[in-house]
């Protein structure tokens, strides 16, 4: 079959992999919610890096003018897609790499397991990566005997502790030192038993941890932050310099990369490498970071491959509102601004992308119908904080509306003709429609009122609400209704013109 | 169907609404237009910022400085292409190349190394590394543990849009702003963790 597209609409790809919920939103934010210790460090970790992030923007007189630049360029990769993968394949092949195609999660695992096991090796060193955890790579290479090293300080944490990342930027946002410390203690071999909870010495523990790992490994699996189209480059944009280590010293490099993460020219860099570590961790610019082509002689690994991944991006690229949620460059701004985010942290939402971000990306990536990731559209105050915060100007809120309507939709009866039972929402909005529907039925609603003062007690907050209310009472106190309705009290003080209105 | 024809396919179809590719529009900075002293001094601030070591000699001045800055190392890795006048006065010189390189083990052994660069750009503090002669392979910068970079003024731009008008994107390139470091713990930056501990930057006016 050719590859032409022949107008044939196709059945939407969804994602697999560490993609959804394994319970809804609701239910994990208000256990998430009873971890104060997590909350505080969040709440530590998002201020700071958000007031960074504010001062170093605001030193830049064109921030506004480059995050136009950005946005505008990724609507427009998203626009060319296709071509733009074709004319990165060729060039980045020309130059002595080789290129994998993964409609999936399991697909890319296969492909990258089969690739380690070419290369002769039982393990691998890794640098941070999102595509790899959203397809579990670590999880499937342990079931088939291979073992995988994470080099980032933070990933190290979390895998040590086998916990999972909280945060995209900084995934181990959610432990402090004395935690870290314990962990360290507890799971790494050789550990000095005199280990302080200094920062400093953390550092240097994971440093002689890993260094003869780095010195020796062969096969090194990265993720990429870009990928340019008219050169067939790669970039990694990182700290510490694991990511150099990896994309340096093995013999073999094997690269996971979402098929969105292309940019046109490499001349586009300066706008996006301007964009990501100003945005990210409030920097003016990473320590390092590395870019390749294919195979440089003498220089780097010498077998370089770059597996290219489907996984839901087709199904979110056919929603043309939702689509600009490819757009993302995972800098992790809207998170660090999320109230909702701040409170809960990121296991909440269930999937590697969380956030607002990933309360839009995972429903787009798994189809807004997989049941537990339906919650993540509402897994939001619509601030807007987001919004203004995205370096290259996702309309999050909008998106979620626009998941909100789709997610009703499919309860009514999605095109399957298969029709879910009736959301919470759902009930709600009909329920209050009917209500609202008439000034006399609005009127006897009303009446209930001094009923919801008594189950609201002597602080005059409701803790718990029975039934479909539940849901919105679990992660936050309603304050109670006032003693007399607006309306009772209009009809009492202006008591002539409202009367004649009573329906 | 193979996964590369599937994959592609499923796209061309996302696009069955055929959204337009418009324009970019490029109003941002690109040239900062100040003089080679204000970006000497703009580098410095921001390289200090990162507390990477800054220090601004004239052509001549470079040997003395590089022996001080090497002092206390028994040996030092330079790339083959680095010229040899700049690092005259101090001894345990190894030459690394691509036909004839270090090993791993020589190179963590190594105290430290010195190299050349392609470009800075001052506002955000970066070295460009793009393995030039006079720059060598990757891994050179990466393991000794000090790492002394020569910085020639007239390769300091202003912004980074002028930087890069200098580089080629097919050589592999490395980015440096300071010496390697993380904020994972707290968000404490610490300096040092897998790259070298030690930046030095010297600037050749
Ligand atoms: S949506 Fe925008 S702000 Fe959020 S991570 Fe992506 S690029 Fe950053």
């Amino acid at each position: 079959m050719s590859s032409t597209y022949l107008g044939m609409p196709a059945l939407p790809a969804y994602g697999q992999g560490n993609l959804h919920a394994t319970e809804a939103f609701p239910a994990a934010a208000q256990r998430e919610l009873g971890n104060t210790q997590l909350r505080a460090n969040l709440g530590h970790a998002t201020h700071t890096i958000r007031d960074k992030r504010l001062r170093v923007v605001a030193e830049l007189p064109d921030w506004e003018e480059l995050r136009n630049a950005g946005a505008a360029t990724k609507a427009s990769v998203m626009a060319r897609l296709p071509e733009l993968l074709e004319q990165f394949e060729a060039n980045f092949t020309a130059r002595g790499g080789t290129i994998h195609w993964a409609r999936d999660a399991a697909e890319a695992n296969r492909i990258v397991r089969d690739l380690i096991r070419d290369a002769g090796a039982d393990e691998v060193v890794k640098v941070k990566s999102m595509a790899t955890q959203e397809i579990g790579l670590n999880e499937y290479l342990e079931e088939q005997g291979i073992a995988a090293f994470e080099t980032d300080l933070a990933e190290l944490i979390v895998q040590l502790d086998h916990d999972k990342p909280s945060h995209i930027l900084v995934p181990a946002i959610h432990k402090n030192r004395s935690q870290v410390r314990d962990i360290f203690l507890r799971e790494m071999p050789g550990v000095d038993p005199d280990l302080t909870d200094n920062p400093a010495r953390l550092a240097e523990a994971s440093r002689m941890h890993l260094r003869r790992k780095f010195l020796s490994a062969k096969v090194a699996i990265s993720g990429a932050n870009f990928a340019i189209a008219d050169s067939g480059t790669l970039g990694v944009v990182e700290s510490e310099g694991n990511g150099r280590m990896c994309l340096t010293l093995p013999e073999t490099l094997i690269t996971v990369m979402g098929v969105e993460k292309l940019l046109p020219s490499f001349q586009d860099l300066e706008v996006f490498m301007q964009l990501l570590p100003r945005s990210s961790t409030g920097e003016r610019m990473n320590p390092y970071t590395s870019f390749w082509t294919g195979v440089t002689k003498g220089d780097g690994p010498q077998d370089v491959h770059l597996v290219l991944l489907d996984n839901g991006r087709s199904a979110a690229l056919a929603d043309e509102m939702g689509r600009s949620a490819l757009h993302c460059i995972r800098c992790s701004a809207c998170m660090n601004v999320c109230p909702v985010y701040e409170r809960t942290g990121g296991h909440a939402y269930g999937s590697t992308y969380p956030g607002p971000i990933g309360a839009i990306l995972s429903p787009l990536l798994t189809g807004i119908t997989s049941e537990e990731n339906a919650s993540l559209p509402y897994a939001s105050s619509l601030c807007g904080a987001c919004y203004d915060a995205c370096p290259v100007k996702i309309n999050i809120p909008e998106i979620l509306v626009h998941l909100r309507s789709v997610d009703v939709e499919s309860r009514r009866g999605n095109a399957a003709g298969k029709k879910k039972l009736p959301g919470q929402m759902d009930v709600a909005m009909k329920a209050a429609s009917w209500a609202m529907g008439s000034g006399r039925r609005m009127a006897l609603v009303e009446k209930a009122l001094p009923l919801g003062q008594l189950a609201a007690g002597p602080d005059k907050k409701i803790k718990k609400l029975p039934g479909i209310a539940a849901g919105w009472t679990q992660s936050r106190d309603l304050p109670a209704p006032p003693a007399r309705s607006f309306r009772d009290w209009w009809a009492k003080e202006r008591g002539n013109t409202s009367s004649k209105e009573k329906a | 169907m193979s996964a590369r024809t599937e994959i592609l396919d499923r796209l061309r179809s996302a696009l069955h609404d055929a959204p337009a590719a418009g324009d970019i529009p490029r109003n941002y900075r690109h040239e900062s237009g100040k003089a080679e002293d204000e970006l000497i001094e703009l580098l410095s601030d921001r390289l200090v910022d990162y507390k990477a070591g800054v220090s601004v000699v004239d052509e001549a001045g470079v040997p003395v400085r590089v022996a001080e800055l090497l002092a206390g190392a028994p040996s030092y890795v330079v790339p083959e292409g680095l010229d040899e006048r700049w690092t005259a006065l101090a001894p345990g010189r190894m030459v690394d190349s691509a036909e004839d390189p270090l090993s791993v083990a020589q190179l963590d052994a190594a105290g430290a190394v010195v190299t050349g660069s392609a470009a800075a750009v001052a506002e955000t503090g970066t070295i460009i590394l793009d393995g030039s002669p006079d720059q060598g392979r990757r891994a050179i910068s990466l393991i000794p543990d000090h790492h002394i970079c020569l910085v020639r003024a007239r390769d300091i731009t202003g912004v980074l849009p002028e930087a890069l008008r200098r580089l080629d994107a097919t050589h592999p390139l490395t980015w440096i702003s300071g010496p390697s470091a993380t904020s994972d713990i707290e968000l404490e930056r610490v300096e040092g963790v897998h790259g070298p501990r030690t930046l030095d930057v010297v600037i050749i006016r």
